[in-house]
């Protein structure tokens, strides 16, 4: 027996020996030209003060952040050499790499972080990011010391990819309004692995190698090329043709399922986890029959999550039980799934009082969706609550404002909606469920107008310690409060690829998909 | 004299008819529910309540209706300022300019195209009425005119660009090819091959179909006949007498469609990620930025006032029919 470990280990470490070879054969080439899609015209390319993936893709070429996350949400050093968090959860010190420069040149100091971290706090529209942020203080050129008021588990997450782009003090700093600076458009400074070539607005974003680039042997592309292609079908059929190399964001199931048929495309849905974009029906929690929880788990019982998942999605994404995505480390898969039981949905109506009329139907209901990607979700509601006795209109809006607008001053009965949990649940989770947060006119505050006591209580304390264990304990609680009572019912995270030609080496796959540097990528 | 007459008068109707466009669009824009906060708040993936706030105060926004529409109409008629885009932050002028080049070369190239082979198809077929060629020619142009922009689009990029890659799939030209004048010329041509043919299959039905018509009826009057008793040649008859006759009702055609391929041009343009004034239109009235809105429908109307205006003069120097009658 212990010789055949003796000869395992043996084996292993040969293997492995190969696998090392086989990856000094592939060493990186330096050169070339990647030619990459956005779906969308990012408003300018100062990811700062502009939040969204359209911004966020070039965005993060150009600006590095102090950190970086690989595909297991482990933070790696990137800006910031090293980085400390003191045991009271009260300062965190930073280090930043030595000889760091921005594209014009100048050196990157913890001033400019400093500056960074006030222009973001100030403008991006996320506050809980930075909200807890007291001072920075900058006893040296290479140390920023960030002081909080409170322990801030999100801060390392929003210290990284697109969250927090170290932008020049000496550039933005020049007392113009950030949001409106003429150079996050043209002439931008940046501090990233690439820099601004050209920007046109619904063609293209040309980036080319910053050969001052702070991190040995970086980037290895010579250029890239962004171009902003808008029609799916076109993107597509461009992949295919070997026209664009790389494409982000990706989600229509037909077109991924073609495109997985392809020899020469690799189609992936690693990463986009700190995205995290699930899609949900979302109740009125405060008026009208949805404020009956029963009536909210019917209609949860008679949803059909895996028809959804077949038929509509056809087989590219799985479930999402709760409304935190399924690849951060706080999902609680052990919450009710509410697994299609129409007698359960039957029975509950019939508990809160709602009996079948003699058309054997009970009440009407109303759906919304606010963007044509929804409409066939909302429209699958409709036969399947029919047949528990609920006849659903599907109310339609001419554009994403006017939807807004109706779900944002609590105009609806349920709808269809997409919502990011941007890293941390402190940014993107408990907006939703945080009963302060209940904000007319505000779209993804929490529109359910959903209240428990519990459940506020279990969000601060979560947002309140670093301690991981103790984080998952409470979300997981929040998560089985927020299964039973229901103020949405979660189907499936959106499901997000990167798709790229099998030339491309290192393709992202990190946690912010393809918002994240560029740096490592070559092509064979 | 009349006819410079009758152009100023023109004149005076567009501009009337320029600010009623943008009186009404304003008011329509302005009903909708929802504004540039929502779909700011969109793009950023969220926004807190006083982030929102603030932009609605930077862009005037909580004014009152009648407020903003009077600053608005007062820049546009007194300093010709169409105002700042909410969503880009960038004057107007600047980014329609930017765009406007790129469809003007795509809907002045497709409407000579579809007037041409239009015209061409149209008068073969009306002299061989009966041929084959004739029923392929309406088979054609209904086809054309029957299926949606989008659809041949897609159809063509997966025939030319896919199948067999003889054009690129998006874009106007193609950045990483380095080269003279002449070298851009081909990159930009071959990029708008595909779009020009998606956007003159429509209006090519359109006009040969009119043009069989009006010259099946030309060739059978009477001073058609007493042309061919002269002895004069068939092509004679057709290109010279019958021609020139039968074309007045296509041109009056072409020039009431110029709007309609504006508007296609706006699905050509989306489909194959034209950089023109049809995706800012789309992206401008997605993200509710008004200003950008107004300004394009401005811009559209003085188009397509323009066409109509030389379709006028056109139809003055084809029939001087019209210029008595006037």
């Amino acid at each position: 027996m212990r010789h055949f470990f003796k000869t395992l280990t043996l084996a292993t470490a040969l293997v492995s020996a190969v696998a090392s070879v086989s990856v000094a054969a592939d060493e990186p080439k330096k050169g070339g030209t990647l030619t990459m899609a956005l779906q969308q015209t990012p408003r300018h390319l100062n990811p700062a003060v502009q939040s969204g993936t359209a911004t966020g893709q070039p965005g993060t070429q150009l600006f590095a952040s102090l950190l970086r996350y690989d595909h297991g949400w482990t933070p790696q050093p990137y800006l910031a050499e090293s980085w400390n968090v003191s045991d009271d959860g009260l300062t965190v010190t930073v280090n930043l790499v030595k000889g760091a420069t921005f594209h014009d040149g100048k050196p990157i100091t913890s001033e400019d972080v400093a500056f960074s971290i006030d222009t973001v706090k100030a403008n991006h529209p996320f506050k809980s990011m930075f909200a807890p942020v007291q001072s920075v203080e900058t006893p040296d050129a290479n140390t920023a010391v960030i002081k909080l008021s409170k322990p801030h588990p999100a801060l390392l997450l929003a210290m990284s990819s697109q969250l927090l782009s170290i932008i020049p003090k000496h550039v933005y700093g020049d007392g113009q309004d950030p949001k409106k600076h003429p150079q996050n458009s043209e002439n931008v400074v940046g501090s990233g692995p690439f820099k601004l070539v050209e920007f046109k607005r619904d063609q293209h974003v040309i980036l080319e190698r910053y050969d001052g680039f702070f991190m040995k042997g970086r980037p290895h592309l010579d250029k890239i090329v962004m171009r902003i292609i808008k029609d799916e079908s076109a993107r597509t059929i461009a992949l295919e043709s070997g026209e664009l190399l790389v494409s982000g964001f990706e989600q229509n199931p037909r077109d991924l399922n073609r495109m997985k048929k392809n020899a020469n495309l690799d189609v992936n849905n690693s990463g986009y986890a700190a995205i995290g974009p699930v899609n949900w029906v979302a109740f009125n929690t405060k008026d009208g029959k949805t404020s009956d929880v029963k009536v909210r788990q019917a209609i949860a019982y008679a949803i059909d999550r895996n028809f959804i998942l077949k038929a509509l999605m056809l087989g590219t994404i799985g479930a999402s039980k709760t409304g935190i995505h399924p690849g951060s480390p706080f999902y609680n898969d052990g919450v009710e799934a509410y697994d299609l039981d129409l007698e359960k949905a039957n029975k509950l109506l019939d508990d809160a009082g709602y009996k079948k009329g003699g058309d054997g139907m009970r009440f009407k209901l109303s759906i919304d969706y606010g963007w044509p990607a929804m409409k066939p979700f909302a429209e699958y509601v409709k036969p399947a609550l029919k047949k528990i006795g609920i006849d659903v209109t599907v109310r339609s809006s001419a554009d994403f404002p006017t939807w807004a607008k109706r779900i944002s001053t609590h105009d609806f009965e349920m709808t269809m909606d997409n919502v990011f949990n941007w890293g941390d649940p402190v940014i993107g989770v408990h907006r939703t469920y945080n009963s302060k947060n209940i904000k007319k006119g505000v779209i993804w505050s929490n529109t359910q107008q959903y209240s428990n006591a519990r459940v506020d209580e279990l969000m601060d304390l979560a947002g309140a310690t670093n301690d991981l264990e103790e984080r998952k304990k409470y979300y997981a609680e929040m998560q089985v409060i927020l299964a039973e009572e229901l103020p949405l019912y979660p189907l499936f995270p959106s499901p997000y690829h990167t798709v790229s030609n099998k030339k491309v080496m290192n393709a992202p796959n990190s946690i912010w998909g393809t918002s994240s540097p560029l740096d490592n990528v070559w092509l064979k | 004299m009349t006819i410079f007459l009758a152009i100023l008068q023109r004149f005076f109707y567009a501009g009337v008819l320029l600010v009623a466009v943008l009186v009404l669009n304003f008011s329509m824009l302005h009903l909708a529910p929802g504004d540039i906060a929502d779909t700011i708040a969109q793009a950023s993936g969220g926004a807190d309540a006083d982030v929102m706030e603030q932009i609605r105060k930077d862009y005037g926004l909580d004014q009152p209706f009648l407020v903003q529409l009077g600053k608005y109409i007062g820049g546009v008629l007194f300093s010709f300022d169409l105002g700042y885009s909410f969503f880009y932050n960038q004057p107007v002028t600047t980014l329609i300019f930017e765009k406007l080049p790129a469809t003007l070369l795509l809907v002045f190239t497709a409407q000579i195209l579809a007037l041409v082979v239009g015209v061409l198809l149209g008068v073969y077929s009306a002299r061989n009425p009966k041929g084959i060629v004739s029923y392929l020619v309406t088979f054609i142009a209904l086809f054309g005119y029957a299926a949606p922009v989008f659809w041949t689009g897609i159809l063509l990029l997966i025939a030319f660009s896919l199948k067999i890659p003889l054009f690129p799939v998006a874009g106007m030209y193609d950045v990483t090819v380095e080269g003279g004048f002449f070298v851009q010329v081909l990159n930009v041509g071959r990029h708008l091959i595909l779009p020009v043919l998606t956007l003159a299959s429509i209006f090519l039905a359109l006009y040969s179909r009119l043009c069989r018509a009006s010259m099946m009826e030309v060739l059978g009057s009477d001073y058609v006949r007493t042309a061919k008793a002269k002895g004069l040649s068939e092509r004679e008859v057709v290109l010279k007498h019958a021609l020139k006759n039968s074309m007045s009702p296509v041109v009056t055609l072409a020039g009431l469609q110029f709007s309609a391929v504006v508007s296609g041009a706006v699905l050509v343009e989306t489909v194959y990620s034209w950089p023109g004034l049809g995706t800012l239109a789309l992206q401008s009235i997605i993200a509710r930025d008004t200003p950008t809105i107004l300004g394009i429908l401005f811009f559209s109307a003085l188009v397509v006032i323009v066409g109509n205006l030389l379709t006028d003069i056109v139809l003055r120097m084809i029939d001087p029919r019209v210029a008595s009658k006037a």
